[in-house]
């Protein structure tokens, strides 16, 4: 073992309280920003410490009044949930068949290479022919459209996960029912997709996240409240002429509350999902 | 099954997924190329075609120069900055102490944090007027004055790299110590054992084992950031005086808000074959370095 000096112990604790402030500062101070008066943001010294704890900006971003700020919000919320919802499940669908198939079939993996590949395609090349054919389609400023765009991001993505969940499951389990009779699909459906789950799981969070953190493609394709997702709602009040900057903190706080749980609570999945390419390689 | 059947039942199998890749990715590739030989608007039909012009007017426009730069001044500086200060952080994330789960467990808030939430957290933050750093500065005495970070063309680049440096290195911190905790404890014990100073160690034992896995997260990073596009959208828009106006910016610009289709398409073909040469370049360089670390 290492010899440890007491000052190396104490330099050891120095330095982890250092990256302990460095992170928590600016999320504790956007929390601080919700719930602080709007007099105590715009004191001279600036109070760092609300006076009384004001949680009344979070009542009027979820109240559903018409015309309220309270109407944009929510309806961007559900926007929100629609399009990473359906283009999560779309991601999905498309990414087990073609994620067992590449799994299975290594003659066939060079596609899946191509697909991977797009990642590094800046949306901007993508943007103008989408744009004019969701124009041509109708389908500007639709949740549907947007969702069908996300999965430019997200299909690419889950069937990478998918193909490397199914690498880990033994073929062997899927010969031995075949030879017991079962077909291909029935195979599939009782042994490979319950084994699957988990992965399943994690891909589907993963896709959720990219959805719900996407900016451009939903600045470009949505104008108003019958699509307009939280991140482009967000970006219009930090842009806006909203005199209160504590209503700005609050609808971050709310748009960062999904991911901030999903991520403490799937830690160990996340973190093995985002080194799992980077540790092999 | 035979081997052909097998592929032909492959084939089958990813066909949905091939049908909306070519739909959705494959063909408004293509025509953002035929675009580019055009001067077509945004809205409104057709567009003459008009050969390499808007390459060649692009390549010489000074604003397209410039942008470049801008875009290669954030890319390096912040992809440098996080990858020092993620293995800074995941060195001290493998030494052991109290409370070393509950910082572990830490590190995935800013990753986790909405790419436009912290812009508009950190656009906060630098507020000219009411900002927590002009308050933070002014009260422990460091300047006199509160200053417009975002609004100063000497400042609003850097102010941006720093948000988005703190946004991804935990990413890097997380990925470097996954591959710390690879590195076997008999060998850093047998180094000691032979006398190596800790540079020495960190150099010969540790190093081989993180370069891997930090090349990877280097070429991803490095991507995401030319590609920048979110955190200067909502922070500064690329001002002030364009000072902070990157390429995808300048595509956006170009395509959307002039609605020049056609050179907007341009642009955005020759920063997607920038980003191509620039990983080609890089999974070189990862095959050479996996080549020699082992």
């Amino acid at each position: 073992m290492e010899r440890k000096s007491p000052l190396f112990t104490c330099f050891i604790y120095v330095c982890a309280i250092l990256l302990a402030v460095v992170i928590l500062a600016p999320i504790a101070w956007l929390f601080i920003m919700s719930i602080s008066p709007a007099a105590d943001l715009a004191a001279k010294p600036l109070r760092w410490w609300p006076q009384t704890a004001d949680f009344s900006r979070y009542w009027v971003l979820l109240s559903t009044l018409e015309n309220s700020e309270g109407a944009a919000f929510t309806s961007s919320l559900r926007n929100s949930i629609e399009v990473a919802g359906m283009a999560t499940i779309a991601a999905i669908a498309l990414a087990i068949p073609a994620g067992w198939a590449v799994s299975r079939t290594p003659s066939v993996g060079w596609s899946l290479s191509m697909v991977i590949a797009t990642y590094m395609l800046p949306p901007v090349a993508l943007a103008v022919p989408l744009y004019m054919s969701l124009a041509y389609l109708g389908l500007l400023n639709n949740v549907f459209g947007l969702a069908l765009v996300y999965l430019t991001i997200l299909a690419p993505f889950t069937t990478w996960l998918m193909k490397s969940g199914f690498d880990s499951i033994p073929k062997e389990i899927e010969a031995a029912a075949m030879i017991d009779g079962a077909g291909l699909f029935q195979t599939l459906k009782i042994i490979t997709l319950p084994l699957a789950m988990p992965v399943m799981a994690t891909s589907a969070l993963f896709a959720f996240l990219l959805a719900w953190d996407e900016f451009f493609y939903a600045l470009l394709f949505t104008s108003d409240q019958r699509a307009k997702t939280l991140t482009v709602a967000i970006a219009d009040l930090a842009g806006g002429r909203v005199s209160d900057y504590g209503l700005i903190a609050t609808a971050g706080v709310l748009a960062a509350l999904p991911p901030v749980l999903i991520g403490l609570v799937m830690q160990r999945a996340l973190i093995s999902g985002l080194t799992s390419g980077g540790v092999k390689g | 099954m035979s081997g052909t059947s097998m592929t032909t039942r492959a084939w089958f199998l990813m066909l949905p997924l091939l049908v909306v890749m070519v739909a959705v990715i494959g063909w408004p590739l293509v025509d953002t190329v035929g675009l580019s030989f055009t001067d077509a608007k945004l809205v409104g039909t057709g567009g003459n075609f008009v050969g390499i012009d808007n390459y060649a007017k692009m390549l010489a426009n000074s604003n397209f120069q410039r942008t470049l730069i801008t875009t290669a001044w954030f890319a390096i500086v912040s992809v440098a900055a996080e990858m020092v200060l993620g293995v800074l952080a995941a060195l001290l994330l493998n030494q052991e102490f109290k409370g070393r789960g509950v910082l572990r467990a830490l590190m995935i808030l800013p990753w986790a944090l909405p790419t436009v939430v912290n812009a508009t957290l950190w656009r906060l933050i630098y507020n000219p007027e009411y900002g927590a750093l002009n308050a933070a500065l002014t009260q422990l005495g460091l300047i006199d004055a509160y200053r417009s970070w975002l609004g100063e063309p000497g400042t609003a680049l850097t102010a941006l790299i720093v948000a988005d440096c703190w946004k991804n290195f935990p990413l890097v911190a997380l990925i470097a110590l996954a591959a710390l905790q690879a590195v076997p404890r008999d060998i850093t014990a047998a180094s000691l054992v032979d006398g190596a100073g800790p540079f020495k160690r960190f150099r010969f034992v540790i190093l081989p084992y993180l370069v891997g896995p930090l090349m990877v997260a280097l070429v991803l990073r490095t991507i995401e950031a030319f590609k920048v596009f979110d955190i200067i959208w909502v922070m500064t828009r690329g001002g002030p005086a364009n000072s902070t106006r990157t390429l995808s910016i300048l595509v956006y610009q170009e395509a959307f808000s002039f609605q020049r289709a056609g050179s907007g398409a341009s642009l955005a073909l020759i920063v997607t074959l920038l980003v191509t040469v620039l990983a080609a370049a890089y999974a070189a360089l990862v095959r050479k370095t996996a080549g020699s670390a082992t």
